[in-house]
This record gives C-alpha cells, structure tokens and sequence, in this order.
C-alpha cells in the first residue's frame, strides 16, 4: 500500500459519525509533516502478527489504524465442514494462552443445544480449570504488560514460573499443557483423581504469595505509576458501544461479569468478588486484572474444598454419531479476556450448518484508536498490551 | 516518598536473585537433554496402533474401519482396506489396513482418533523427540512406524491401558459366552429338530452371522 | 613487596620501555598504557556481559548462559565469533560513510575517556590537570554517534531512537557535570589524581570517601542517575526501547559494527562508573585503613565491577519511563536538586569541622528531598489507588 493511499484511507475516516463517541480527530501542531510508521508486523511488541499504522506528529499519535487477518486460519469454516467434537480441538488453538475456557465457551454452547445435561462433578472440574486458566491468563498478561513497559521481563519470568505450574496440573489431568481438548459435550473427558486435586490444592495453596510479590514488585513502583496512570483512558460509555467485555470493561467501571449475570456452571455457588476501576487507564487494567486473580483463588479454594464426587461425563451423551437436532443456540462464558461465545445452527446433519465465534480479543481491540490518539508512541505499545489479546483469537 | 516503590521492587527481585541459588520451588528450569522430568502418565504426544502378542501384522487390533480417519480434525490419517481378511487376536476373520499412515507433521495431538475408535486399536504416544533429518518422508509414518506392542501401551498409561485390557477381556468373554451359547444352542436346535433337514441348515447360519458383528 | 605488587604494572611498563633508546621512551609508554587500556576493558566488558546474562538470569529465576565454558564463561567469546562472521548488511539508501563511521566513533570517543582516569597509585595514562573537563567533553561526543547511526540509517525507528537519544543525553549531561561539581569544590582541582588523594584519608580506620557527607551521598545519587541516563541504561534505555522502536538508533546495525556498539554502550558503562568511583567512592583507595596492603588496582576495579552490578540490578527491575517524564525529571528534579546540592556542599565547607554540619546539611538535604520529590513529583502526576468492589 502506498502512503496515499493510507492517506485516503484516514481521510475517510474522518467523516464517520460522531454518536459513537469516537474522540475528534487531531490535527498535528502547525503543518508539521506527519511521520508514518508501520508497528508490525514483524515488531517486537505486537504479540505475534498485527500492524499498526501509525501517523506521528513528533511521538504524538495523531492517527492510528489497526491491521489484522495475519493469522486467519479460516476456524469457522473448517468447523462448519467437520462433526461437532472434530472442531473442540480447534477451539485450543483460538486463544491458545487460556485452551480449557474455549472448551468450555463451545461445549457450553453445544450443551445449550441440544439440551445435555452435565454431572456436578464435572461442573466443578470445569470452574477448577476454568479459574485456574484465568488465573495464568492474567498474570502472564501483566507480565507481557511490563515486559513491553522494558523491565526485561522479570515480572513475565515471575508469571511464567507460576503458569508452569499451572501448566504441569493440566498436563496431568488432561494430557497436554496447552492444547488440552479436555471438555466434551455433556462433561469432561476423564476423571481428576484425588491425587490431582491435592496436587491443585497445593499450586493453589502457593497462588497468593505470588500475587503478593507481584504486588511488591509492581504497585507501588513510581515508574509504573507514571508510565500507566492517565493513559490510554477508555470511557465507560464507548467501552459499553463497542461491545468491550472482561477485565478491560471492569476497569472502565461498568459491573459487568458473565460469572454473575449467566451464573452459568455452578458459579452462583460461590463467594467471590467484582472488581471495579474509577480512573479507566491503564494502570487500572493492571490491577483489575491482579485483584480477580486473588478472587479467581478464593473461587478455586471454595471449589477445591467443595467437589462432589460422581461420574464427570453424563450417561446420555454421544461421542459417535453425534447430530443434534436443527435449532441454534449461543453459548458464552466469561473467558480471561472477556465474553467467549460460540454461536450455532444445527440442521440435523453432523455437522454444525452455521459456526461462529465471538472473540474478546478482536472486541477489545477496536478501541484500540480511540485510546491512542494523542498518546505518545511508547503508550501506544502500553495499550496495545493493556488490552491483552491473543492473535489466534483475534484472526481465527 | 518518592523512590520508596523503586526500593520495594529491588528488595524483592534481590530475594529472587538469593532465592534461585537455595530454592527448587523458584528455580525451576529443568535442563532438558542432561536432566528429565518425570513422565506424566496422562501425556499425549502422537498416536500409535497397538498390536498383541508378538507379531505386529498378525496381532493389530485395526480393523481398517476409518472412523478415526473421517473424524480427524486435521485430516493426517490415510487408510486403505485390505481386500482380504485375516483372522484378528479372538480368532475372528476381519479386514486389516493395508495401508495406514499418519503424517505427524500435520497431527495435533488432539486424541480425538482415540475416542472415536471402537476397538482400541490406536492409542496416545509419550514419545516426543521425532525429529528427523528427511523433510519429506521423515515424518510421514507408515504401519510398521506406527505399530507398538501393548507391552509399551502398558508401560506408558499403564492405568488406562489396564481399563482397556479389562474392558477387552470383558468383551471376550462375552462373546466367547455368547459363541458358546449360541453354538450350544445351535446344536440343541439341531439334535431336536434333525428330522427336517431344510431348518437345520438356517439355524447353523444364524450364529455364524451375529459373530462377525459383535 | 606490598609496594612490588600495587605498581607491578608501572614497573612492568617501565622494564619494557626500558629496552627502547630514550627518545623513543615517552610514546612508548604512552602505546604500552593505550595498548593495556584497549585489553583489559574489552575484557572486562567480556565479564561485564557475563555477570549482565547471569545475573539477570538469577533475579528472574533461570539459570543464565551455561552451556559454553564453565558457567558459560566463554559465551562472550561465542557470542564475539558469531557477530563477527554475520553478514554486515547496510540498507540500500542509506549514507554509507557515516553509517561506518557511527559505531567507530562512539568506541574511540568512548576509550578516549578512559585515557584520564586513575586506575590505581601511579597509574593514569594521561595525567591531566582538567582531566574532569576532558572526561565530560568526550563523553559528550557519544551523542553525535548516536545521532550519526540513526540518521544515517534511514530508518524511522532510528530515526526516532536517534532523536530520543540526543535529547536524553544532553538533558543528563548537565545534572552529570552538575553532581560533579561539588566534588571540584571541595578539592579545589580538576584533576582526578588530586581527587582521589583528597579522598584517600582516614579517621578511626575509615575513609573519607565524598559519599560518605550528606551532600556527597546526594550528590553521587543524583550522578548516579545522570549517569544511568548518560549510558542509556534501563529505566532510562529509551533510545533503545525495545518493544516501541525495536531498537532504537542501532536497528540497522548488524554483524561487528552492532558488535561495536554493544561494546561502546558497556565501555561507557565501566569508563563512567570508573569516574563516580573516582569522584564519590574514594578512588583506588581501600574501604578501611588496614586494609592498604591490597593493591590500588584491585580496589579500583571492584569499585567499577561493583556498580556495574547495581546497574544490572536495576536494569532486572525497573520498568522504562516515557520521553516527556524523562525529561521531566531531568530538569524539575534532578538538576535542581543537584544545584540545591551546590549550596549544601557550599555550606558545609563553611560551617567548619564539628558535628553540627552534619545535623544540618541532612537535614536540609532531607528535607529538599522530601519537598521536590514527594510534592513535585509524586503527589502531583501519580497515586497508589484503593478499589471498589461489585458483590
């Protein structure tokens, strides 16, 4: 692309209406001539393959554009080609930090239609991992999060030293670290045993000395402090618009979270708490996220303390010859990164006829422009890292 | 007072710079070719097919069915049916593949073959260090690559593999009941009624029949 | 003897000039001396970069290089032969000259800076009056390098790195020059050898190292700082900046001249952690009197490899600040604070010896500090917040 024609492209950009809240857009100081820098997509702060256009004015971001579909691998189309439990493994590989959520987001929406009910035992399983998921989710973003602010990425180390043993649990119980393909319709696939659940009890028991020392670390640190608060501010009402969910819309203040407006699963059985931002910057995304990982422990520990026993996979459901009956139904969870739903139609084949997937990620980064305007370059890799997305989420 | 949060943050990654030298629960790299961790029982890697007995050929347990290859997500299994039948580990004349391949470059892992397979006849690896040095064919594997014993299956997931062989064993035996039944009844059939001789003959088939679909 | 081993190497410089006629002598002695420089630290950035890996390793919580040499103590070497055999690729419309001359410019500048420090009793290569001036002026000359690598590379990112670059730079210099001042003050002279004497006295076995009066202990703070800021060192590697300018003025380098400029960034690093020791930390001398039979260079560069492992321990911790915060807190605090610091040391000359000096200029200083930095800074741009929770 040339740079006219990025030029027409921000010209047209312009003349959009102004009911959406979109900031104005700013004009460089005098006729100062603008520097456009393509961030990516080979950069090193793009978390994977994502552009963004940017028009300086000096360091100021006067214009941003956002360019993504790197990463398309074509997911929904390929579900709607293969039978429904074919496609569970490819929901790994959508957000492939948080694999046990997207299981749970499509086995959820699958459940929804065709009506499957779920063991109790295999409820709590899937809070378990569902929580144990946000809990590494969150603190690896935090530490991307500072790795981009340049702490040569201690707090990731600090993060990743966690999630490894997060990691190692879902590798015993499921099989596989990442790619876990561990939900099915109507439960989960194998049983937890009960030296899996003490192993839990211990990772979960060690959880809030790590959210203490990242707190040590990071909340208090004046650079921190300076580099976060007051930036990339996103308010409530255009948060609300664009359709932003999770951590991001919590930290705009808006009380909002599917664990307690769905209660879906057995979440309305525990105690747990929402969080809440006044300021909507950065620095209250960091800590929105660093409080729910101390309220996804007190979850984990009542559901830990909790569990029944039983079966984990409901007697009537199928694995072969698996055709539900034509209907549609949209299955959402509260992911770590926000609303993860699947929507289907089924027409009776053995095949889903119409898949989709909404994606936090993708959501979420559509403000990404209206919170970087008139930020400095360096911010604008600070919000982009705020938002927290995973590629393979946002391209599919 | 300003600097005060600069100074917390320094105390704590100068404990972790102390801590890695005395604590296993920091450190926790595990230096992979000279040191290994435990294997994990549940691990999956890539898929291979279990034979019993000795001879890979004659005691696989593939019936060639594909069901595993029309359910594969990534579409990495290739299987052709064999023309003629060979009698499998219960003495049952069956098809067998004379062909399967799985190209382990394009396999995910996802062990949905696995599930999908009604005769236990392909199970989950722990072996992961495949590489190889031919990038075409080097990972394209074919049946003899792919067939281990259920010796190795038992020595793997020796928890699962001990349910299949129970879930097997069970399996046998009823239909050994139900061989036996059914040729015991069978010849009740044909000792009374040996005079009309047309009947007997449809009756012998019968049994025959319902052992081949179990 | 213990004399022997302090000048071994005056002696061994001599007994080798020694075998040249006497016209000759001078320049050889000043060749020897150059060529010792252009060995040791080159060597000591080989070590520097090891402790930086090892180090950085252990406060994040992995083991570091290990795998060549023991330790991984000859990974500077591997990593030497591997920058040496990548192809050096210069961008197609680049200016070719200056894009060559960049990384060459900021090594000689940067050695040339050494050239006045003293390295131990006896032991500085040019004995200079204003060594301090000549010090301050070739460390001033590493920003036209930066300039030079950034514009000539002709590309955005350099660009902006480039930019960044300079105006920290020149930003710092002034508070750097500025926390070094009181230290001339006090001593009446530019010359380093005359302020390492001036330091290298004891009471009750104790030295009277500048850092150790209030105003020579805020003064060395705010140095430090400058100093880190002068190095473009975490938290103020912003010329670099990684994950916004992928790296900075030198993302167009590769091969020996990135090489060049890795060892021009940490030769800078020793060379200007060699002059605060000079300046604050007593020199060549030894931490307590009865310990004047180590030799002087040993002390020296401990001294040095000392504050290299606070720069690394800071780089393993701190997050980096933004253009405009850095600059403000170059000019709304450092400096001031360091001009403030003028006057302290001002008054502490002329309150005469007694312990009513040090009550006061704490005090003063404690204060100033608490008033520019809480109120100025702190208060007025960030806060530690409380949240709400929704049940």
């Amino acid at each position: 692309m040339t740079a006219t024609h990025k030029l027409v492209a921000f010209e047209s950009d312009k003349t959009r209406p102004d009911d959406w809240n979109r900031p104005q857009v700013i004009e460089p100081d005098g006729d100062a001539e603008l520097l456009e820098v393509a961030m990516g997509p080979h950069h090193p702060s793009t978390h994977g393959v994502f552009r963004m256009d940017v028009a300086l004015d000096g360091e100021r971001v006067i214009r941003l554009k956002p360019v993504f579909g790197y990463l398309h691998r074509n997911h929904e189309k390929i579900a709607e080609g293969i039978s429904y439990l074919g496609s569970m493994p490819f929901t790994d590989r959508l957000d492939y930090v948080c694999p046990l959520t997207n299981n749970w987001a499509y086995a959820l929406a699958v459940e929804k239609l065709t009506g499957q009910a779920v063991p109790e035992r295999a409820e709590y399983l899937r809070v378990i991992l569902g929580e144990l998921t946000r809990v590494q989710n969150h603190a690896s973003s935090i530490g991307f999060l500072i790795q981009e602010m340049g702490a040569s990425g201690t707090p990731l180390m600090y993060a990743f030293r966690e999630r490894e043993k997060i990691l190692d649990l879902f590798e015993e119980l499921t099989g596989a670290r990442m790619m876990c393909n561990y939900m099915r319709f109507g439960g989960c696939r194998v049983d937890a045993t009960a030296g899996w659940l003490a192993a839990t009890r211990k990772v979960v028991e060690g959880l809030p000395g790590f959210t203490e020392e990242i707190e040590r670390l990071l909340c208090s640190n004046e650079i921190l402090m300076a580099r976060t608060q007051g930036v990339g501010i996103l308010r409530p009402d255009l948060a609300v618009n664009a359709g932003v969910t999770g951590p991001m819309l919590r930290a705009s203040g808006v009380n909002y979270d599917i664990r307690k407006v769905d209660g879906y699963g057995v979440y309305n059985r525990f105690n747990f708490r929402v969080p809440l931002g006044d300021h909507w910057d950065v620095y209250d995304r960091f800590m929105i996220r660093l409080l729910e990982m101390r309220e996804s422990i007190k979850i984990l520990e009542q559901a830990l303390k909790d569990i029944p026993a039983g079966p984990v996979m409901d007697s009537k459901a199928k694995i072969r010859g698996f055709r539900p009956k034509p209907g549609e139904a949209y299955g959402r969870i509260e992911s770590p990164k926000g609303e993860l739903g699947f929507y289907l139609i089924s027409d009776g084949g053995p095949n889903p006829y119409r898949y989709r997937v909404r994606p936090p990620s993708l959501m979420n980064l559509t403000v990404l422009e209206d919170m970087a305007i008139g930020q400095n370059v360096a911010d604008v890799v600070l919000i982009f890292g705020s938002v927290d997305i995973v590629l393979g989420e946002v391209d599919r | 007072m300003l600097g005060e949060g600069i100074l917390k943050g320094l105390a704590e990654t100068a404990k972790n710079f102390v801590g890695s030298f005395v604590s296993a629960e920091r450190l926790t790299t595990v230096q992979y070719p000279e040191q290994r961790i435990a294997p994990i029982e549940a691990t999956r890697d890539f898929p291979f097919l279990v034979y019993d007995g000795a001879d890979w050929e004659a005691g696989m347990r593939c019936v060639a069915c594909q069901i595993c290859e029309k359910e594969c997500p990534p579409k990495c299994i290739y299987i052709v049916k064999s023309i003629d039948k060979k009698p499998d580990a219960l003495g049952k004349p069956q098809f067998y593949p004379a062909r399967f391949d799985i190209d382990i470059s394009v396999c995910m892992s996802c062990q949905i073959c696995v599930e999908v397979c009604p005769f236990e006849a392909i199970k989950m690896d722990t072996e992961f260090e495949l590489s190889r040095t031919d990038r075409f064919g080097g990972l394209l594997f074919d049946r003899e690559e792919l067939a281990k014993s259920n010796e190795h299956y038992h020595k793997i997931h020796p928890t699962e593999a001990a349910q299949v062989d129970a879930r097997l064993a069970g399996e046998k035996a009823k239909s050994d009941a139900k061989a036996k039944g059914a040729a015991l009844a069978a010849a009740a059939k044909a000792a009374a009624a040996a005079k009309p001789a047309v009947s007997t003959e449809n009756a012998a088939a019968k049994p025959e029949g319902a052992e081949i679909k179990p | 003897m213990i004399e022997t081993i302090d000048q071994i190497f005056v002696l061994l410089k001599h007994w080798l000039v020694g075998f040249l006629p006497a016209g000759l002598q001078p320049v050889a002695s000043v060749l020897v001396s150059v060529v010792a420089i252009i060995a040791v630290f080159p060597s000591l950035f080989a070590i520097a970069v090891w402790m930086e890996r090892k180090g950085l390793g252990r406060m994040q919580n992995r083991i570091g290089p290990n795998r060549v040499g023991p330790f991984g103590l000859f990974q500077p070497i591997a990593d030497g032969i591997k920058s040496l055999t990548k192809e050096d690729i210069v961008p197609l419309r680049a200016d070719a000259v200056v894009h060559f001359m960049a990384p060459v410019v900021l090594v000689v500048v940067v050695f040339m800076g050494i050239a006045v420090l003293p390295m131990g009793r006896n032991m500085t290569l040019v004995h200079m009056d204003s060594g301090l001036l000549f010090f301050f002026a070739m460390g001033a000359s590493t920003e036209l390098s930066v300039f030079m690598a950034g514009w000539s590379s002709r590309n955005k990112y350099s660009l902006l790195g480039a930019m960044r670059g300079v105006a920290q730079m020149i930003s710092y210099e002034v508070p750097l020059l500025m926390s070094s001042v009181a230290v001339v003050m006090m001593t009446g002279s530019l010359s380093l050898g005359k302020i390492v004497e001036a330091q290298n006295q004891y009471t009750w076995g104790l030295p009277h190292w500048y850092i150790f009066t209030p105003w020579g202990l805020a003064a060395f703070l705010m140095y430090a700082i400058a100093a880190t800021a002068e190095t473009n060192r975490s938290p103020f590697d912003l010329p670099e900046g990684e994950s916004e300018l992928v790296a900075g003025y030198f993302t167009e380098y590769s091969g020996f001249k990135f090489a060049l400029f890795f060892l021009g960034e940490y030769v800078g690093m020793l060379s200007i952690s060699g002059l605060g020791t000079t300046l604050f930390l007593g020199g060549w001398s030894a931490p307590f009197s009865f310990l004047g039979w180590v030799p002087s260079w040993f002390w020296f560069f401990s001294k040095v490899m000392l504050s290299i492992c606070v720069f690394i321990w800071i780089r393993g911790t701190l997050p980096r600040l933004r253009q405009d915060q850095l600059m403000n807190f170059a000019w709304k605090f450092v400096l001031p604070f360091t001009l403030f610091d003028l006057l302290v040391a001002a008054l502490w000359r002329f309150m005469g010896d007694g312990w009513a000096r040090w009550v006061v200029c704490s005090v003063i200083l404690l204060l100033a500090y608490a008033l520019m930095g809480g109120v100025g800074m702190y208060r007025k741009h960030f806060r530690v917040r409380s949240y709400r929770y929704a049940e």
